[in-house]
């Protein structure tokens, strides 16, 4: 009874989450934001069924993402001109089923090999899609892309899904099917045998599997995912476009994935999350957010490969062992390095953007943290070099007390296992 | 006809050797450190807008040697700094820091040059007419063009078969631990074919970026098909690197001045289903082609032309 009540819990807590959310955060724009989430949560867990699960690192996995949203948003189409009874409810399953399609024709040639190949090949695969997409005029819409009206579909249940909470409530619901279907997986034999695949094909191949048709069905439903992520995002937002399908889109699921951490099923949800935050809200603070975004990714695979949720999973073990406060110190000495560093590294790079971009449309003068600075004069950028310079240098000379500190712990920890 | 195929042949053999110029680094790159290094064709922007920064104050001859230097140190420190650290992290890290770099790359470029094409220009000094051709002329920086990257592959082939760093490199290719035991620096070598590899693609930048487009995704474009070229010439054959280069700047050459479609050859009555593929031009389908090629490589011959090993 505890045992189904634990494994429960964590579930219930999701869907209360999920359900309580718009009533927290009610403005338009968090409600907007967390649609946008849900989509994004799908899209990188499936995502990472290829790279976390069963070690495919994919570059085209919009490909999937995009056919299903194309697909869905035609089917749209086709209800609203047929009068069929069709409710938006249940679009994005056919996203899903493109998807599936298309994952099944394309896994067809990529899945014969893992490693760099299978890489190369969905990252040409990418590329053919989206070219193709800017010949397909009559599928893809051309530059304009496919519109659709979601609220003249049938109602569901009396819901026509105008209003962005009702849309934002469908799509926490299949968010949460998909999650709890994708965890599924994970349990099954197939899942682990995907594991086993990442882990030793070879030796799966003794155990009387072939890793190509394991790698296949895996390609198949992290396919299936996407293009149910892809048909609500044709639902939310009433139209696709080729971006969508394109490169970016690509990158996009990789960095959701990787900054969470691929090596747990949690990280890509929490990748998504923040990722889509920051997107949000970096794009309305500064005009070069995607560089953040891309230090932030070099940063994680440099540092961090586990991803956030692999820091996190690091300094619980410590802290359920009483062991954090041996930590405090050596980090409370590195945070101000660090953070000088950052300050500095900001300082640059907004600087710079107006000292070479945005000069003539918007003056010389910037305002960062509180504190207006003129790119034109030279006081600002030789603050911003020394403060990036010692920060980064008083890091380089402070982190080996952190790898002390953490050798402490580890030893605590190691011992404790012994008795 | 006849004019077209000649002045295609020319193109393509130009775009060919352009394109080899970079995949040759790659294949190299990835031969001997297992790294397929995504920034490739970030390091051929910034080599042309190092030259178009230097030709704009000191004048282009200065910009063609000087900017390819800078770009192989870039690409140097790249290696020590970045990649070394993440060796024993594996593979997959440390393509994926190449593929953040070249995110980053990209957006510091918009920072410094904004984000539409920079006015890169043909030097006065190469700026007249090479040769004509029934009625049609041939500019003399296009030939210029062919030499330097024909003098590159000549300097390269010199280079790795008859002097004693090449001879180290290539035993360094397949057989590293050895070279390391014989006592030879093989960090070192791999940041100095890293460099080198990096200085090449800055010097394919430099010589292109007056002729071609230079603007902030010319690398994202153009990375892509770098990758299809060794592919289909077979990961880590240098010899097929060459032949994929040839064939992928001829065809995609030709496609281009070809403007027939379907509807020309079999009427505008398009079958249903058919309506915007019966609708294309040859020429519309070019930027498709090397990608085809590439799926139909991997079915047919997944060792690519030349190659050896499969993953």
């Amino acid at each position: 009874m505890t045992s189904a009540l634990r494994t429960l819990a964590p579930w219930l807590a999701m869907a209360v989450l999920f359900a309580a959310a718009p009533h927290i955060f009610a403005s338009g724009s968090a409600l907007t934001m967390m649609s946008v989430m849900g989509t994004m949560i799908i899209f990188a867990l499936s995502y990472n069924m290829l790279l976390g699960q069963t070690g495919l690192l994919s570059f085209g996995h919009a490909v999937y993402f995009g056919l299903g949203g194309f697909v869905a948003i035609h089917m749209m189409n086709v209800v609203i001109s047929a009068k069929l009874g069709v409710p938006v409810a249940i679009i994005p399953l056919f996203g899903g089923l493109a998807g599936l399609g298309f994952g099944f024709l394309f896994g067809l040639v990529s899945t014969k090999r893992a490693g760099i190949v299978f890489s190369m090949i969905s990252l040409g695969i990418g590329e053919l899609v989206s070219s193709s997409s800017f010949i397909l005029r009559t599928f893809f819409g051309g530059e304009e892309g496919i519109t659709s009206n979601r609220s003249a579909l049938a109602p569901f249940f009396g819901h026509k899904f105008g209003p962005q909470i009702e849309v934002y409530y469908l799509i926490a619901a299949w968010c949460f099917l998909s999650i709890v279907a994708m965890y599924a997986l994970t349990l099954t034999p197939f899942g682990r045998m995907c594991n086993a695949v990442r882990d030793n094909p070879e030796r799966v191949e003794f155990v009387g599997y072939s890793p190509r048709v394991l790698r296949m069905i895996a390609f198949c439903f992290a396919a299936f995912f996407a293009g149910i992520a892809g048909g609500l995002t044709a639902i939310n937002f009433e139209i696709m476009n080729s971006e969508q399908l394109g490169a970016e889109q690509s990158s996009l699921a990789l960095f959701m994935a990787y900054i969470g951490g691929v090596s747990s099923f949690t990280g890509p949800i929490v990748g998504a999350v923040i990722v889509t935050f920051l997107q949000i809200t970096l794009s309305d603070v500064s005009s070069v957010w995607q560089l953040y975004f891309g230090l932030m990714f070099i940063g994680v695979v440099l540092y961090a490969p586990d991803g956030v949720i692999g820091w996190v999973k690091l300094h619980r073990q410590a802290a359920l062992r009483g062991q954090l406060w041996r930590l405090a110190p050596s980090y409370a000495l590195v945070a101000p390095a660090f953070a000088a560093a950052c300050v500095g590294a900001i300082m640059l790079i907004e600087l710079a953007n107006r000292q070479f971009q945005l000069v003539q449309s918007e003056g010389s003068v910037v305002r960062l943290f509180g504190v207006n600075l003129d790119a034109a004069t030279a006081r600002p950028w030789i603050v911003a070099v020394l403060l990036f310079g010692a920060g980064v240098v008083a890091v380089r000379l402070l982190w080996p007390r952190v790898g002390d500190a953490w050798g402490a712990v580890n030893e605590r920890l190691h011992s404790r296992d012994k008795a | 006809m006849l004019q077209l195929i000649i002045f295609s042949t020319l193109n393509g053999v130009l775009y060919g050797m352009l394109l080899f110029m970079m995949a040759s680094g790659l294949t190299l790159i990835f031969s001997m450190m297992g790294v397929l290094n995504f920034a490739h064709a970030s390091f051929y922007m910034v080599g042309a807008y190092f030259g178009f920064e230097i030709s704009r104050r000191i004048g282009f001859w200065p910009g063609f040697f000087i900017a390819p230097v800078a770009v192989g140190a870039i690409g140097a420190m790249v290696e020590r700094y970045g990649l070394r650290r993440l060796h024993r992290l594996g593979h997959v890290s440390e393509l994926l820091f190449t593929f953040g770099l070249a995110f980053v790359i990209e957006e510091l470029v918009q920072i410094f040059w904004g984000k539409l094409p920079v006015d890169y220009r043909v030097p006065p000094s190469l700026d007249f007419v090479a040769f004509r051709l029934f009625d049609t002329t041939y500019p003399a920086y296009r030939m210029f063009m062919l030499l330097t990257a024909v003098a590159m592959f000549a300097a390269l082939l010199a280079g790795l078969t008859r002097t004693r760093v090449g001879i180290i490199i290539q035993a360094a290719l397949t057989h590293p631990d050895m070279v390391a035991m014989l006592g030879h620096d093989v960090p070192k070598i791999f940041m100095l074919v890293f460099g080198a590899g990096a200085a090449l693609a800055g010097l394919a930048g430099v010589i292109a970026g007056p002729a071609l487009v230079t603007q902030p995704s010319m690398a994202a474009s153009l990375g892509p098909i770098l990758f299809v070229v060794i592919v289909v010439g077979g990961l880590g054959s240098l010899g097929g690197a060459f032949v994929a280069s040839l064939l992928i700047g001829l065809v995609q050459t030709f496609a281009v001045a070809m403007n027939t479609s379907l509807a020309g050859i079999f009427g505008p009555a398009a079958p249903p289903f058919l309506g915007d593929l019966w609708q294309v031009t040859v020429a519309e389908l070019a930027p498709v082609i090397p990608y085809v090629l590439l799926v139909l490589m991997l079915i047919v011959r997944p060792t690519g032309l030349m190659g050896t090993r499969e993953t």
